[in-house]
């Protein structure tokens, strides 16, 4: 079909108006539009910018020196600071809350059906909150007058105050507990779907051998909920490598750099120092590490995900 | 159902009775422990307007008032309208990720057009990309090239369809059966009527968990209309909330009240639409 006139275009279209392909283009035309102005466009743009020392009005192109100055190893350097107190904060909040979650999804299902609900809720509650606003609850939480609520926790046990955000030794720790005691509930709620898609005979089958109850949730249970164990666990640590708004609102990366994060450091290079192309260039490292860890993860849990 | 990992005692009246009391207890226990800052924020919220936390040594405050509310909306002139935005961007974004990422969706599920798969695979890469790519240059794109700062449209158009939802409604449309649509066909249906008056109303609850979801994030985003407002006029709840702790260090109750303020509506909704809220989360996740 080639079209060469105006006119025959026309008729043209009205001939292929049952076509599917026709249909398919008009179905995504608009949300192909959304998705390469604002998403595809500007993940080439970061590659693009990564290699520029960004200006407003003509950038200079500096190479892989943006890549160089990043990843230079120096005692100053604070992507590796950051990388490091990254990779801390994931390793401790990431499988502590997968423990949790699956625990408490475990604990749960003995339970009537609305019993399970209100659970469920209790533990979903702080997810609807923003992070925001828990930030700044939080940071009253933390307060590090004697009168703070977890100083005063602390004086019960004869433990004397605490700098909790203030203090190099406890600001990391501080929004570790944080993290563990707000972001399980939808963990907890996928782990109850998946335990209760499990079928029956397996633990009838167990019982007849004897099995007792820490025998099944080891041998039946747990390899059962493995695909979702190592969905929640890709899920969980992406998210974690992208953490910004607890250390954002609470410490600001401090004290002394203890908890600035990746994506701290990238939104300060960004919009406080504005240093675009650097940031882009570490933006671009991020996304390449995350992309490796899933595909180690999957290869590591040896399963292929159903979705 | 799992009911046979529970079965150990359950001739056992007594044993099954401790059983379940130990649970419950420890559940209830790590529930407290979870719901403590929220129950924490809202009492403290609703108590007297008083400065510091010190003042604040029960969970229940001396008395139930509502001059820290007061004492949040004096803060700034626009605090009312904050909220009005918030609904607003939030409402939008929920308004096109309907319409459109339903039509992509069902486009990639039941109409064969050329190139349909190595679309949705673009789309499938896209979000594993962290927003810290994107970030950069999407801010010099509405704020430099768009001149779009302190805009409705600045705040929406981003999140107007995202891949996620894409990603969902093709997941959902592929369970449909397929003769249906043909069936359709043949009596004379075209794919809009197909789609609008067939596949719409049997699309209905995972259209209600996508928009809910969606207008959650976009309620609870506090990071992109942070960037691209910086008139108080045109703030969210959550930029507002932002910028009054870090202008008010020491105000603790007008804090809390303004914490409240955000997170209420959520609440609201939370509580009067949990089952597909519930439904959201497991929607998208894996089978077990």
């Amino acid at each position: 079909m080639n079209g060469t006139k105006q006119p025959r275009l026309a008729t043209q279209r009205k001939f292929r108006f049952t076509n599917d392909d026709l249909w398919g283009y008009i179905f995504i035309a608009a949300a192909m539009i959304i998705f390469c102005v604002f998403t595809l466009y500007p993940v080439f743009n970061a590659i693009y910018t990564s290699f520029f020392n960004y200006k407003p009005f003509g950038s200079e192109f500096i190479g892989l020196k943006n890549y160089v100055d990043t990843l230079k190893y120096s005692k100053f350097n604070l992507f590796y600071k950051a990388a490091w107190n990254t990779l801390v904060y994931t390793a401790v909040v990431v499988p502590s809350t997968l423990l949790i979650s699956f625990s408490v999804a475990v604990m749960i299902l003995p339970f009537s059906k609305k019993t399970q609900s209100v659970f469920k809720a209790m533990y979903y509650l702080p997810g609807v909150a923003s992070g925001v606003a828990l930030s700044v609850v939080w940071l009253w939480l933390y307060d590090s007058s004697p009168d703070g609520l977890f100083n005063q926790l602390l004086s019960v046990f004869g433990i004397p105050a605490q700098n909790w955000l203030s203090s190099t030794k406890t600001s990391m720790l501080s929004l570790m507990i944080m993290a563990l005691l707000s972001s399980h509930g939808t963990q907890i709620i996928t782990y109850i779907a998946a335990l209760l898609g499990i079928d029956n005979s397996y633990f009838e089958a167990a019982e007849l051998d004897g099995a007792t109850f820490m025998q099944k949730v080891r041998f039946i249970v747990w390899p059962l909920v493995k695909p979702t164990t190592l969905f929640l666990l890709v899920t969980g640590v992406i998210g974690s490598f992208q953490v910004f708004m607890n250390a954002y609102m609470m410490t600001g990366g401090g004290p002394d750099n203890s908890t600035t994060m990746i994506g701290l450091l990238i939104y300060n290079n960004a919009f406080e120092y504005g240093k675009y192309g650097l940031a882009c260039a570490q933006a671009i490292l991020l996304a390449i590490v995350i992309a490796i860890m899933s595909m180690f993860q999957f290869k590591m849990m040896g399963v292929d995900v159903e979705y | 159902m799992a009911t046979g990992l529970y079965s150990q005692h359950l001739h056992n009246r007594k044993v099954l009775y401790i059983r379940n009391t130990v649970i419950t207890i420890v559940l209830v226990a790590l529930a407290a422990a979870t719901l403590f800052p929220i129950v924490y924020m809202m009492m403290s919220g609703f108590g007297p307007n008083v400065a510091t936390a010190g003042n604040m040594r029960t969970i229940f405050p001396s008395r139930f008032t509502l001059e820290s509310f007061e004492a949040f909306f004096n803060f700034s002139e626009y605090s009312l309208r904050w909220i009005w935005n918030t609904f607003v961007v939030s409402a939008g974004t929920v308004i096109g990720n309907v319409i459109f990422a339903s039509m992509a969706g069902y486009a990639f599920a039941k109409i064969k057009f050329k190139g349909s798969n190595a679309l949705f695979a673009l789309i499938l890469v896209a979000m594993m990309i962290p927003y810290q790519v994107t970030q950069v240059p999407l801010y010099i794109l509405m704020v430099q090239k768009f001149s779009m700062t302190n805009t409705y449209a600045a705040m929406i158009l981003p999140s107007l369809c995202t891949a996620y939802n894409i990603f969902l409604c093709k997941q959902f449309f592929s369970g449909l059966p397929t003769p249906l649509i043909e069936s359709a066909k043949i009596e004379g249906c075209n794919q809009l009527q197909v789609f609008t008056l067939i596949i719409l109303p049997l699309a209905k609850t995972v259209l209600a968990v996508m928009a809910i979801n969606t207008f959650m994030s976009s309620w609870n985003n506090f990071f992109w209309p942070f960037l691209v407002t910086n008139d108080p006029a045109m703030y969210t709840i959550q930029v507002g909330l932002k910028q009054f702790k870090f202008a008010n260090e020491t105000l603790f109750a007008p804090m809390m009240a303004g914490a409240t303020i955000s997170a209420l509506p959520m609440f609201i909704m939370f509580f009067s639409l949990q089952k597909y809220f519930m439904e959201g989360v497991t929607i998208g996740a894996v089978k077990g």
